[in-house]
């Protein structure tokens, strides 16, 4: 299904104007710099919008240390190219304790690693606002966000007591201690962010792309051995197959979708054939209502 | 480009309830476009299910909270608005229909126009859509019958002219069968007008009205040399070369260029987010407003305005709000509510507070002048928030209807004989103590141990009682919240005048919301101001009800009674602290002369 470029226009303006508004507003805001496409746009358009200046946010990546290993070596490529300081923060009483997404399981690893470790890492730098790449048509609960998303003290949501947001009116304003994550890519949908990608020309990771890769099959998902952690059960067999992935998160808990889509144009392509939603391969996204209960506490 | 291909992006708005099928015709308009995953269908109970994002709305089975949804066709990308038809409607409906270019209604067929009908078309005429789409659903329940939807089409003409929505384009739909919203009806062989969906892709989004041009400047941009200002475009365009001015200081200059990532442009459109650079370079900040030289916006410190009230607690007139409008922020006031708007009838009804969801024409009264458009000329321009300056929620929105020019009538007349002159008469510095508290805490009597003490010290002092104030400057207010305010704001001015007449003034006041205290204290910041907390514990102050009103509120001979049935909300931070059960008269009085001492009002 094409989309146009007039719309794109609209949607690039918006979220420019929701940038501006976020640096002009906020003490110390930061970009959530996840790595993945979503946040690859959002970096482009934070350098569009402050050209020619740089843009005045730090970049902060929660790192579980469990991340596939070409989006680490995607991230340090991208800043030394930008020339933008990034700050990378692992809850290290998390990992101290050995917290990990296969002794632990998703959803501990994802609260502690993820959760608590965004958390320590706003307070111990103070940043009052922060700055996301989630997308409104991601999933249900994140269908009701704001574009500046009020936190309390304890960086909770309360989605039932959320600011009315009315034009292009943001209200920024904080009591001590409450901070605001701002989603300047709300009204986007995924094939507006493959367009924008292929229009503008966006470096994304690699995994995004099919290629050849050696992966296993477990719980009905394929996971790609990204390193010796990961240890074979008795029967598990890696075997090659053309995969890529629709989303990026912790290498075991991402599943790959098979593909042969390998260029930006071909993944359009594929996206408007699919029959799948886009998150369907995270496995920390199951069980009844979790991303809204993920999100009430903290999550992004 | 082609235009047939890239109609753009269409923002709409569905407005009805969960009875009319809103749900199930935005379900079925995602499910024929397929832009619903299998995972998503097979998980969702129904069309209507497909929408709910909410934990609680899965399980109440409604809407709570404007959601939005996306969807795109070969020939539009569509964002639905999806609000609630019962909770909250107004607040919603207006928070939707900010954004939106046109606006679905659905009506039932098997009950035709419902007062909830006339609600709806009303808000959105109010939020400024002018186009309509009246969609009228589950025909299939009236054996698709042309007279029925004929006769709802016919009576809602009438109101919608009414409301003046001229541009209504009627279809009779099921959104449970999918007639006529993508595939036309077989079953209604005598609608011969589009489907819902083909009327979407079609219809031209916000006319691209001749606007003035206009852009509020979001951020400086300064990089080595460079100094730009970053906007988006909110009305009309602009070019190199164009001559400008920026409000409100009014200097006058010209567009020299129009800075993007992907180079200079030599024309930006309303919806552009650009950074301009002007010639020569004037001093502009963020707040301030560049627009067309020949066809500026108002500039008034004092406005008319539709308020829609989001807040949970009442808007009270002569409360101070924070008040954004553009990239600017300012403090006001409702200065005269005119009338409430009884939504189901038109009807305007006088009012002195607007209630949670209610909607009313008040005049406000900035702290300084901002430029702006009415609302009618340009939403972005003309349409603002009101935050509570306490809790910073956003309260009230607001569309500029028209501008005042009371202030500009008004001019201030300076004299030669100053405060400071006054001051050196009298031997002090004037001042104002503020004491706060219950009914029957003590303030009075503290008040007038330190009025005697000054007296006998020689400073020439004024003290304004609550009670005495009531029986004349007040004499015509009530109790309610309302009054209160009102009642402290005239206070407030009465003592900023004696203040500046040179004299040390004590108000005694129960005072009981903080926002009128800091008020007070704003309003009175040239003097030396001390909130003086008389904190006595209610259970102390019942027991000696010297006036007996505490008997008679408990009763319910009285309402509104501070401490009772109306809240009192302690200082954060007072000047001064008196917890009169650890002190004697005496100590409190000679603490209040001492922090007069500190603050230098006298040696």
């Amino acid at each position: 299904m094409p989309v146009s470029n007039s719309h794109l226009q609209a949607l690039e303006a918006e979220a420019i104007h929701a940038l501006r508004e976020a640096a002009a507003v906020f003490r110390k805001p930061v970009i959530l710099y996840s790595i993945g496409k979503d946040s690859s746009v959002l970096l482009h358009l934070a350098l569009k919008a402050f050209h020619p200046a740089k843009p005045p946010f730090a970049l902060l990546h929660v790192d579980t240390t469990w991340k596939f290993r070409e989006m680490i070596a995607f991230r340090d490529r991208r800043m030394k190219e930008l020339g933008l300081p990034l700050v990378v923060h692992v809850n290290q009483d998390g990992l101290a304790r050995g917290i990990g997404p296969l002794t632990h399981g998703a959803a501990v690893h994802t609260d502690v690693m993820k959760t608590e470790a965004l958390k320590q890492a706003l307070d111990l730098h103070g940043f009052d606002a922060a700055i996301g790449g989630a997308r409104r048509d991601e999933e249900p609960s994140r269908a009701k966000e704001r574009i500046f998303s009020l936190r309390s003290a304890s960086h909770r949501w309360d989605p039932r007591g959320q600011r009315p947001e009315l034009w292009h009116l943001y209200n920024g304003r904080l009591n001590p201690g409450e901070s605001i994550r701002v989603f300047p890519l709300s009204n986007w949908t995924e094939l507006d962010i493959w367009t924008y990608i292929a229009r503008e020309n966006i470096p994304v990771v690699p995994l995004y792309f099919a290629a050849g890769r050696m992966v296993v099959e477990r719980n009905g998902m394929l996971i790609l051995r990204d390193d010796e952690r990961l240890t074979l059960l008795p029967r598990e067999m890696p075997e090659l197959r053309w995969v890529r992935f629709r989303t990026l998160g912790c290498y075991p808990l991402t599943g790959a979708i098979e593909s042969r889509a390998d260029t930006v144009a071909a993944i359009i392509d594929e996206l408007a054939r699919s029959r799948t939603s886009e998150r369907q391969g995270r496995a920390i996204d199951h069980g009844e209502s979790s991303m809204e209960r993920k999100k009430v506490e903290g999550y992004f | 480009m082609n235009p047939d291909r890239d109609g753009g992006l269409l923002r709409f708005i569905a407005c009805g309830s969960v009875d009319d099928g809103k749900s199930t015709l935005i379900g079925r308009l995602l499910v024929d476009a397929d832009v619903v995953p299998d995972d998503r269908r097979a998980a969702a109970p129904d069309l209507a299910g497909l929408l709910d994002g909410l934990q609680a709305e899965r399980e109440q089975g409604i809407t709570i909270d404007v959601g939005y949804r996306y969807f795109s066709t070969p020939r539009r990308r569509f964002i639905v608005a999806d609000t609630p038809g019962h909770e909250q409607y107004t607040r919603n409906m207006a928070t939707g229909a900010s954004t939106a270019d046109l606006a679905v209604i659905l009506v039932d067929a098997t009950k035709g126009l419902l007062p909830q009908t006339i609600r709806h078309s009303a808000i959105v005429a109010l939020m400024g859509i002018r186009r309509i789409v009246l969609a009228v659903n589950k025909m299939d329940l009236v054996g698709y019958r042309e007279d029925r939807f004929a006769a709802i089409v016919e009576g809602y003409a009438t109101m919608a002219g009414e409301l003046g929505l001229r541009d209504v384009t009627a279809i009779p739909v099921s959104a449970l069968h999918g007639d006529n919203v993508m595939r036309p009806s077989a079953a209604m062989p005598w609608y011969r007008g589009p489907t819902l969906l083909r009327h979407l892709e079609t219809v031209p989004a916000a006319p691209a009205a001749d606007q003035p041009f206009r852009l509020a400047v979001q951020w400086i941009n300064r990089d080595a040399g460079f100094r730009g200002y970053a906007g988006t475009v909110l009305g009309g365009s602009v070019r190199p070369g164009d001559e400008v001015v920026v409000l409100p200081s009014g200097v006058a200059a010209r567009v020299a260029r129009i800075v993007t990532y992907e180079g200079d442009l030599d024309r930006a459109v309303a919806g552009h987010a650009v950074t301009l650079t002007l010639d020569p370079e004037v001093d502009v900040g963020r707040g301030d407003v560049i627009a067309a030289a020949g066809a500026p916006p108002h500039l008034s410190d004092q406005f008319a305005a539709h308020i829609v009230w989001l807040g949970d607690a009442p808007m009270l007139p002569g409360r101070p709000y924070l008040l954004r409008l553009g990239t600017a922020t300012t403090t006001a006031t409702v200065s005269e509510l005119k009338h409430r708007l009884d939504i189901a009838s038109g009807a305007q009804r006088p009012a002195k507070q607007l209630e949670p969801n209610d909607i009313g024409l008040a005049n406000l009264s900035l702290d300084r002048a901002l430029p702006f458009d009415t609302y009618e000329d340009n939403r972005e321009t003309g349409g603002f928030i009101l935050i509570d300056r306490l809790s910073n929620a956003t309260v009230g929105a607001g569309m500029i209807r028209f501008p005042l020019r009371r202030a500009a009538n008004l001019a201030w007349q300076d004299f030669t004989v100053d405060k400071t002159t006054r001051a050196a008469i009298k031997g002090h510095r004037p001042a104002v103590l503020w004491f706060t508290g219950l009914s029957g805490a003590g303030k009075s009597t503290i008040a007038d141990g330190v009025e005697r003490r000054l007296s006998a010290l020689g400073h020439h002092t004024y003290l304004l009682d609550g009670d005495n104030v009531r029986h004349g400057l007040s004499r015509d207010l009530g109790f309610t919240d309302a009054d209160r305010v009102e009642n402290i704001r005239r206070v407030i001015e009465t003592a900023r005048l004696m203040a500046d007449a040179g004299l040390i003034v004590l108000v005694s006041f129960i005072s009981p919301f903080r926002a009128e205290r800091r008020l007070a204290r704003e309003r009175l910041a040239d003097d030396a101001f001390l909130e003086i907390f008389v904190d006595t514990p209610i259970e102390i102050c019942e027991r000696r009800d010297p006036k007996g009103l505490y008997h008679k509120a408990r009763v319910g001979e009285l309402r509104n009674f501070t401490g009772i049935d109306s809240a009192y909300e302690p200082p954060d931070a007072p000047d001064l602290h008196l917890r009169t059960l650890d002190m004697t008269i005496d100590d409190e009085v000679e603490r209040v002369i001492q922090a007069l001492q500190r603050r230098g009002v006298f040696d």
